[in-house]
């Protein structure tokens, strides 16, 4: 059967310490843009924690939102590109292909999380910097668009690996950089196909809700939440 | 209707007309060249736009459309000033158009092309876009058709070319008058042009018959083209751009801004090429009458589309309602109003007031309050979407405003190198309506009006 991947993200376990939006820098190329160019608009975190302030002074919250790309089933950004460059692969990730992209940015605009991010110009890195690039993942040049992929390179990698060694993938085997460096276990990631996967059964839960749910994009990814400290507190 | 006027004989208006074909002055290169530049300066920061990237842009996330979607769809929407208003005024059989036909469609056939050319100025990879076609890929990958934008670029091809051929069939027998008062290479140009018309009664019949097609089949075309345009904004889970309404509301809008486009050029050639006898009062009064109720049914649109999404409250249209009402954008957006609804109102709604300058100056309102209308379903959406973490603003950079003045100069330019190669004013259709009227009076001057005609 098909992999679905999935990913779970536990809202009262994350700490907003963004190790999250570090690794996945490194891990897939993402170039910083510096501080002009990023104050006006062009910084790309393929993984970003938005924090919101719950309550007023001094009986305040602040709460931590780990947002990357939803990997919709109906995906709002796939059916504006006049390219199919923004495509529903296989396994129902919304993949990106840079060569075919022409940079019409619709897909970004229709994208109601706003995870999908313009390439403004060429990517560079200072000297000795281009070293640490990892060569499993393209480089993104001026004019295209580019997001999350749950580091396909990564599911990929695993796919062969367990191919390689005849066996079936294990849940918990491949793991995209964000979920490898979250020290609170916050994010989960695997196969949605699979119901006894640790992401299945956290989907499942009470606890769990998609983003902007009145969307219909139907998200692979669910957040897991208690109800609200502010809704309970008042109850 | 009052109006004393003398009427021009038709030696007169053959004269009339030709002059600025025939004969041309200093002032016309001069202007030429003013306006070139402009349009090289634009064509110049495009490239060093493409070359850069649009870095260089005001562009960013949130919000990645700006200046050059908003110039897309103003020109986009001026372009249906001519088609669609000579067409239906052809088939209405209003016979005030005849002076007024031509300078229209005109003006669509050059907005169109100057508006079909945003799309490509505003691509990340601007060379690619030949993508776009459905040519035959050896890796058997076509264009998506389920793309707005895909739907665009068919539309909006579909309907350059049908303005074309409409703007073209009724030139015809005015490039062979022009063939046969003019010697030499103007004399051969022509003649290739007119494609051996001799006014046999077959091609008059033919004529007729090819015009009345072409305005039957233009009108739906003109209409789904900016329906079309509407959709790349109304199918995307966009606030307030995810509206049924968009469909009419932009053609409303394209019609509105298309005849203020329409009245401000008529009065500059009226002016420029002393068409005093044939651009009269009564085609800006007419005209006028026409803007009038547009501006009413654009008011309506306008607020029909306010009041609903107020009444609704919903969450994700809630900001960006506030924002052009009462906010960051509110400014722009009760400019728009004044100018488009409020200013134009008592000089389109009093006949005393609507007068040429009356018209103009309502005009000029319209075409700023439109383009202002562009910007405002464009920009304030993508500020303020669904997630309020990733809220944002646009500012234009220069390189967005130069192109954009260049478009404007663009429009100007090919209007003149227009009225240099072709009369502005369909000169055969002039006389068939001088006949017909005198016709009507059974004057003496009848018979020799018909024994000149063909």
């Amino acid at each position: 059967m098909a992999h679905r991947w999935g990913m779970a993200v536990d809202l009262d376990r994350c700490t907003g310490c963004e190790a999250c939006v570090t690794a996945c820098h490194s891990e897939n190329n993402i170039v910083t843009v510096g501080p002009e160019e990023a104050a006006r608009g062009r910084a790309k975190h393929w993984i970003r924690i938005e924090r919101y302030w719950e309550g007023e002074f001094p009986d305040v919250q602040v709460k931590f939102r780990p947002v990357l790309c939803q990997q919709c089933d109906n995906a709002p950004c796939e059916p504006v590109c006049p390219t199919y460059a923004s495509h529903h692969n296989e396994e129902g990730l919304n993949a990106q292909i840079y060569n075919r992209c022409i940079g019409t940015r619709y897909c970004a605009n229709a994208c109601p999380y706003n995870v999908r991010f313009f390439n403004f110009e060429n990517p560079e890195w200072d000297k000795p910097l281009d070293l640490q690039l990892n060569p499993d993942v393209s480089l993104r040049e001026n004019g295209v668009m580019e997001k999350c992929t749950f580091c396909i390179q990564r599911i990929n990698a695993g796919k062969i690996a367990a191919e390689a060694e005849n066996r079936a993938l294990k849940d918990g085997e491949i793991k995209p950089a964000c979920v490898q460096s979250c020290t609170a276990n916050a994010l989960v990631f695997g196969d949605l196909n699979d119901p006894e996967s640790a992401v299945s059964r956290l989907s499942r839960s009470t606890r769990g809700s998609k983003l902007l749910e009145e969307f219909n994009t139907q998200p692979k990814v669910t957040y897991l939440q208690r109800e609200s400290w502010h809704d309970s507190s008042q109850g | 209707m009052i109006h004393h006027r003398v009427k021009p004989t038709d030696r007169n208006m053959i004269e009339d007309l030709l002059r600025p074909v025939l004969h041309t002055t200093w002032r016309f290169y001069l202007a030429v060249a003013i306006l070139g530049g402009i349009v090289l300066t634009g064509l110049s920061t495009w490239m060093y736009q493409a070359y850069n990237g649009l870095v260089v842009t005001g562009d960013n996330w949130p919000v990645y459309w700006g200046f050059h979607e908003t110039n897309f769809v103003f020109w986009i929407g001026i372009s249906h000033a001519g088609t669609l208003i000579s067409a239906i005024l052809r088939i209405c059989n209003a016979t005030w158009r005849r002076p007024v036909t031509r300078c229209a469609e005109a003006i669509t056939a050059f907005a169109l092309m100057i508006g079909g050319i945003f799309p490509l100025i505003h691509l990340g990879r601007p060379w690619l876009a030949w993508w776009l076609l459905p040519y035959p890929s050896e890796r058997g990958i076509w264009p998506n058709y389920r793309s707005p934008l895909a739907w665009d670029f068919f539309a909006i091809n579909t309907y350059l070319i049908g303005s074309l051929l409409f703007l073209a069939l009724p030139m015809i027998p005015d490039f062979a008058m022009i063939r046969d008062r003019s010697t030499g290479l103007r004399h051969k140009i022509y003649g290739l042009l007119s494609k051996g018309w001799y006014g046999t009664p077959k091609q008059w019949h033919r004529l007729e018959a090819a015009m009345h097609i072409m305005a039957l089949a233009i009108i739906p075309v003109a209409v789904s083209v900016h329906t079309i345009v509407s959709f790349d904004f109304s199918m995307a889970v966009v606030p307030m751009w995810h509206s049924t309404i968009f469909g009419p509301y932009f053609v409303a809008g394209a019609i509105f801004s298309g005849i203020a486009a329409l009245i401000i050029a008529m009065a500059i050639l009226r002016k420029i090429l002393h068409l005093e006898k044939y651009l009269e009062p009564i085609h800006f009064q007419n005209l006028g009458k026409l803007l009038f109720t547009m501006s009413m049914l654009w008011g309506y649109f306008v607020f029909n589309e306010r009041l609903t999404t107020w009444y609704g409250n919903g969450t994700a249209e809630m900001p960006v309602f506030q924002a052009t009402q009462s906010g960051r954008y509110a400014p722009l957006f009760w400019l728009m109003v004044f100018c488009n609804f409020v200013m134009p109102f008592p000089f389109l709604a009093i006949r005393r007031m609507r007068t040429i300058t009356g018209t103009v100056i309502a005009s000029c309102g319209v075409v700023v309050g439109m383009w202002l209308e562009r910007f405002l379903i464009v920009v304030p959406s993508l500020s303020y979407k669904a997630m309020p973490y990733s809220w944002g603003h646009y500012m234009p950079r220069w390189p967005e405003v130069v192109i954009m003045s260049s478009s404007f100069a663009a429009l100007v330019l090919l209007y003149l190198l227009f009225t240099k190669f072709v009369p502005i004013i369909s000169l055969w259709e002039l006389r068939v309506g001088e006949h017909s009227e005198l016709k009507a009076a059974e004057s003496v001057q009848a018979a020799e009006a018909a024994g000149e005609l063909v």
